[in-house]
């Protein structure tokens, strides 16, 4: 490293006096290294996004042909004429819809115990803490055995329903939940809670009534980021039975059911060309829910976020 | 932000607790029981997963020796005869992972010096969003584009030795390279972001260039916080399920050259599970044997990063 020091001090050589300003010390080797470093940087971050338009042109491309109305309404076919997901758009808001009625309320409330009541010092929340961050590393393909092994097989045996995929998604997005709504109720200044009891309220008033509204944006972010993972998530489904060309449109959660992303692979593995332009148009409606999504969860942060 | 006043019907002010106090304070307990039993739910859905991964295991190595399972070298646990050496499927997601992180790494960790040193505030604000909607796409949808453009058009037209064909580890690796990208940038970025100005003024003061406060200040200040990311993407790399399913094959192969298409862990358990296995197989049980060989691979991984950061976190105040 002592190839670049810049510190004139470096140089005893030098006859004491003699004019010591930087700029002698902007050599023509050390401007090279600068510019190619900078140049790296200006490759890795446009590597990167030139990745993802590649990405998304060559999606657009394999698949607006076969965008419209028709992939929606048609059922999931192995003849490319008549193929479509509508059972799998279905499926989808079915699952992804149970997911967040278990993984948001469990999620908040996990939330609301870690910030408001736990103690840190004691070893029960400080498992639950690492157990957390923990589970938020675990593979997702993981928790598809959990399920497989205990809720459509084994003990529970609901079989390859919506409810079980659902059950099992939630437990996927939790720690995403849990996670993102800690740091909105931690970003409530502790001035609003000391305000509030010193008024007279009680701990659960105060929640309730002054922590909970000022974190609400915050939380919803955090919701709308977990639930669109789950929309996505395909790996677990593969071992819960998810896997089928199902062409009747779930009806509760204890029906058979498909997802989109599961029909996407469907399609997409299938030797036929054509079929994997249904699978890029597929993917096109998913990304734009996505987009739509995420969207929203932007505007929120912006729009509702207080800074304090 | 208007504080509303708040009406108590009891007076708070008492000495002993009056019945209004009292109730008050059981409904608390009753609120702080029902929210700690939703922080336990976490709790017991991590046994679960070990419990349920863990049966079938044990009972696997009942049928299948642990000699042949860690040192025999073929993998075909559904065909006849059933071969059980978990070699092959290791390879492939040690190959998919390796050039994973040859891409993920240099391309990460430059994204995070750049949004962090170099962009303009403006720049940067709007390049995050774009990272962070990268992490938010579907690996489905990258396992689709692995498969469709990067096999058949950029790995079987420069792989460089022997035969590609429409399944490739490198295609799977440099796919997942890609997903796990914006972990590695925004985690390092944030590191370098909590380093604190003054050491970089410090270095411009001493007559540093920009290149050099990155390399030998902001770098060597944000190391624990990189690490972590590194470490939380190699899991990522190791878990991921989609891309290798659709990208890498499903043909097992214990190849030195990752051109080959090659079965991973994760895609073994995918394409085994999606299957119709009959409870209690022996194939079946192998499912469940590959899972916790992944679950305690990624366990390792994630403690290691919990320490790294607790250990080398600087603190500065």
């Amino acid at each position: 490293m002592t190839i670049t020091t810049t510190s004139t001090l470096d140089q005893p050589d030098r006859p004491a006096g003699a004019d010591i300003s930087l700029v002698s010390s902007v050599t023509p080797v050390r401007r090279t290294r600068d510019l190619v470093f900078r140049l790296a940087l200006y490759a890795a971050i446009g590597f990167a996004l030139a990745t993802l338009i590649a990405l998304l042109a060559r999606t657009w491309m394999d698949g607006s042909s076969k965008i419209g109305l028709d992939i929606i309404k048609n059922q999931p076919s192995e003849r490319p004429a008549r193929a479509g997901i509508q059972s799998g758009i279905f499926g989808t808001l079915w699952v992804t819809g149970f997911c967040a009625l278990v993984s948001i309320p469990v999620g908040v409330a996990t939330a609301i115990y870690l910030e408001e009541f736990a103690h840190q010092t004691r070893w029960y929340n400080r498992l639950i803490e690492l157990n957390i961050q923990n589970l938020a590393a675990v593979p997702s393909i993981v928790y598809g055995i959990l399920g497989l092994a205990f809720i459509a097989r084994g003990p529970i045996g609901w079989g390859p329903t919506v409810a079980t995929a659902g059950l099992i998604l939630a437990l996927v997005v939790l720690p995403t939940v849990i996670i993102a709504s800690r740091e909105a109720i931690r970003a409530v200044p502790s001035s609003l809670r000391t305000g509030s009891l010193a008024l007279g309220a009680t701990r659960l008033q105060t929640i309730r009534k002054q922590v909970l509204p000022a974190a609400t944006p915050g939380i919803a972010t955090g919701c709308i980021l977990a639930v669109s993972r789950a929309l996505g998530e395909t790996a677990p489904l593969l071992l819960l039975g998810g896997l089928t060309f199902l062409t009747r449109n779930p009806g509760g959660l204890d029906d058979r059911y498909t997802t989109v992303p599961l029909l996407i692979f469907s399609y997409a593995s299938n030797p036929k060309d054509e079929l994997k332009e249904i699978a890029a148009a597929s993917i096109i409606v998913l990304l734009l829910v996505l987009l739509v999504l995420n969207g929203i969860a932007i505007v929120l942060r912006n729009r509702f976020q207080k800074r304090w | 932000m208007t504080i509303p006043i708040t009406r108590n019907e009891a007076p708070v002010a008492t000495l002993r607790p009056t019945g209004a106090l009292r109730r008050r304070q059981r409904t608390e307990a009753v609120v702080k029981g029902l929210l700690g039993l939703a922080a336990a739910a976490s709790i017991v859905t991590t046994v679960l997963i070990v419990f349920s991964l863990l049966e079938p295991t044990i009972e696997f190595f009942g049928d299948v020796s642990v000699k042949e399972f860690f040192t025999t070298t073929k993998w075909a646990p559904l065909f006849k005869p059933a071969r059980f050496g978990v070699w092959p499927i290791v390879a492939g997601t040690l190959w998919v992972s390796l050039i994973a992180l040859i891409v993920a790494v240099p391309m990460g960790i430059g994204s995070a010096f750049y949004l962090s040193e170099y962009a303009h505030p403006r720049v940067r604000k709007l390049i995050k969003p774009v990272l962070e909607l990268l992490a938010g796409i579907p690996t489905i949808v990258f396992g689709f584009f692995a498969l469709t453009f990067i096999n058949p058009e950029l790995v079987k037209r420069f792989w460089p030795v022997g035969d590609v064909g429409a399944f490739s580890a490198v295609g799977a690796g440099l796919m997942t390279g890609f997903m796990i990208l914006p972990i590695v940038a925004s985690l390092s970025e944030d590191a370098m972001s909590a380093v604190p100005q003054s050491l970089r003024q410090g270095a411009f003061a001493l007559g540093s260039s920009k290149r050099e406060v990155c390399t030998k200040v902001v770098f060597p200040a944000a190391i624990s916080g990189i690490v972590a990311a590194v470490v939380l993407a190699v899991s990522r790399a190791i878990g991921e399920t989609m891309i290798a399913l659709l990208a890498s094959g499903s043909r097992p192969e214990l190849s030195l050259n990752p051109g080959k298409g090659m079965q991973t862990m994760t895609g073994f358990i995918g394409s085994a599970g999606s299957g119709d296995l009959p409870t209690g197989s022996t194939g079946y049980k192998t499912i469940f044997a590959v899972g916790t060989f992944l679950f305690f691979i990624t366990l390792f991984l994630n403690v290691i990063s919990i320490r790294v950061v607790r250990r080398f976190r600087e603190v500065y105040e």
